[in-house]
């Protein structure tokens, strides 16, 4: 199933957030979108989960998502939001309650994600005895568990330390190179970008409209912690975002 | 000032030096399991000594050991039973409904916009009402016989239960049932697996509020037409001043009060043990 965003438009009040984005988003491929602070990231992450309606434009679904899927568009949310009074396992259950599932299907998709996740030791324990690196791991496993046609992340990794985003980054990039799942990920950090995306959109400020398209062809697997023509690349996409970033900061002081 | 003794030649340099003043620490009371015990035993003590060596005198206080020699009596005599059953099934029934009532009303008003709309100040208008006053109008409306009864405790428990179940249906995370939304939970199901768990600490605080106000409302229930109950034995004690009997069935319910708060204590040590 690909996405297509069609000449998204949209504003709160006076505020114009978001203007004329088109997009595709093709299967089996992580979109990394990245802009400054307040230009609609998360805003047209909305949009793509249906959680909110742009004022012009569409969003597409184009052909259908995959047999037994369970949630077609499927977030992955900074802050984890996980249940703190269920376990992991229940935690990864409770989306496929409802569904209709005979006990031992769920029993075997939950332990399957668990140990696509390494969490499986973990499976009984609750949320306030896992680090933060855990914690979303297991959010990850919950978005795997309802077998998503796009996986939507919005800052998945920066609530975290910079050496458990590592070692998280080198999870997912293991995660899609097993089985290639399709993402938008929104992130501030350029090295993310680099390291996991396809296709890195760079937006401008608010009013928020891409500037760029950045294809990266290096396959995933092959991308390595400080490798050089990452390095350019990032180079780059810092470049296209400098003006941009110091020019939103001014305007948030003015506004 | 900072450059004048730099190079040494004032101030001796101090070598010992001196270990920082601490002043963190406080503001995290613990659990000292031993001293709600000591505090009742002292008071207890107290009383027996300064009614016995006379500078309490009896006409102030009963003498502690009087009052247990009085409660021994009513235990052997089978009176104990008989006043508590009908007391305690008052309790029961009464604060099952009002809590229940309590708990949807809030959650309803937590949920929905008109209902809050309409519902808050209704509820801000009826919590100060004394619901004792209000024992004449449940007399007409539910009888003299127990349902009275059932009406005034539920009433009294009802309100304070209300506002405890909104506050904290308030409080829930709202990225939390975001979540639930954005993986295509039922309303039903994000309400009863996301809410109702979510408010489940505040309300329990507010049921420890509810239920002591549930045992302050059984001794008004009973001043009309009981003939046994906690409430009863206690008015009729005190209309014969007899301080004795009086104490006897004050203390019943302060136990009854201790025991309610240790059960919901239990409650919440084994529903919230998820909490941080
Ligand atoms: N529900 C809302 N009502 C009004 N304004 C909103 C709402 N949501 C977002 N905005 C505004 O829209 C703009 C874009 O917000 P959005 O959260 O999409 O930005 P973002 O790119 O995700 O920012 P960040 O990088 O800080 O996460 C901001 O100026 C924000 O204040
Ligand atoms: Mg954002």
């Amino acid at each position: 199933m690909d996405i297509r965003l069609d000449g998204i438009g949209h504003s709160y009040g006076d505020v114009e957030v978001l203007k004329d984005i088109s997009l595709d988003i093709s299967s089996g491929q992580i979109v990394c979108i990245v802009g400054p602070s307040g230009c609609g990231k998360s805003t047209l992450l909305r949009f793509l989960g249906g959680l909110e309606r742009p004022k012009t434009g569409e969003v597409l679904q184009i052909g259908s998502p995959p047999e037994g899927s369970l949630n077609p568009l499927t977030y992955v949310f900074q802050d984890f939001a996980l249940l703190p009074w269920r376990t992991v396992k229940g935690n990864v259950s409770l989306v496929l309650e409802g569904h209709g599932l005979r006990t031992d299907q769920s029993s075997a998709i939950i332990d399957d994600v668990l140990a696509r996740t390494k969490l499986t030791e973990f499976a009984d324990a609750l949320p306030k005895q896992l680090s933060g690196g855990m914690k979303q791991r297991v959010a990850i496993a919950r978005a795997l568990a309802v077998n998503p046609a796009v996986m939507l992340m919005d800052e998945p990794l920066s609530a975290l330390d910079s050496q458990t985003r590592e070692l998280l980054m080198d999870d997912l990039v293991d995660l899609w190179s097993r089985q290639p799942f399709t993402a938008v990920y929104v992130t501030h950090n350029l090295a993310e970008a680099v390291r996991l995306g396809h296709r890195v959109v760079v937006l401008s400020r608010r009013p928020g409209k891409i500037r760029e398209i950045v294809e990266i062809d290096k396959h995933l697997n092959a991308r390595e912690f400080g490798d050089a023509d990452l390095d350019a690349h990032q180079k780059h996409l810092w470049r296209l975002m400098r003006d941009e970033a110091r020019a939103a900061d001014a305007e948030l002081l003015h506004a | 000032m900072l450059n004048k003794n730099s190079n040494g030649s004032g101030v001796q340099k101090e070598t010992q030096g001196r270990s920082v003043t601490f002043r963190g620490g406080g503001f995290s009371p613990k659990p000292r399991r031993w001293i709600g015990p000591v505090v009742f035993l002292f008071l207890i003590v107290i009383a027996e000594w300064g009614t016995r060596a006379g500078w309490i005198s009896a006409l102030t206080m009963p003498r502690p050991s009087d009052v247990f020699v009085t409660f021994q009596q009513l235990y052997e005599s089978g009176l104990l039973a008989k006043h508590l059953g009908p007391s305690l099934s008052r309790l029961v029934v009464g604060a099952a409904i009002g809590v229940s009532i309590g708990i949807g009303v809030g959650v309803l008003i937590g949920l929905f916009s008109y209902i809050r709309s309409g519902m808050v100040p209704l509820i801000a208008a009826i919590f100060p009402i004394p619901k004792i006053a209000l024992l004449p109008l449940f007399v007409i409306w539910f009888g003299i016989g127990e349902g009275s009864k059932y009406a005034l405790i539920a009433f009294g428990t009802f309100t304070p239960t209300v506002v405890a179940t909104y506050g904290a249906v308030d409080n829930v995370d709202r990225s939390l049932i975001r979540m639930g939304q954005s993986f295509g939970l039922s309303w039903w199901s994000i309400v009863r697996k996301i809410v109702l768990p979510g408010a489940m600490p505040g309300i329990l605080s507010g049921l420890r509020i509810s239920l002591a106000i549930a045992i302050i409302l059984l001794v008004a229930a009973e001043m009309l037409g009981a003939e046994y109950g906690i409430g009863a034995y206690i008015l009729e004690a005190g209309s014969l001043y007899d301080l004795e009997r009086l104490f006897a069935g004050v203390v019943i319910l302060s136990l009854l009060g201790v025991i309610v708060s240790t059960l919901i204590g239990l409650i919440e040590r084994y529903m919230l043990d998820w909490r941080s």
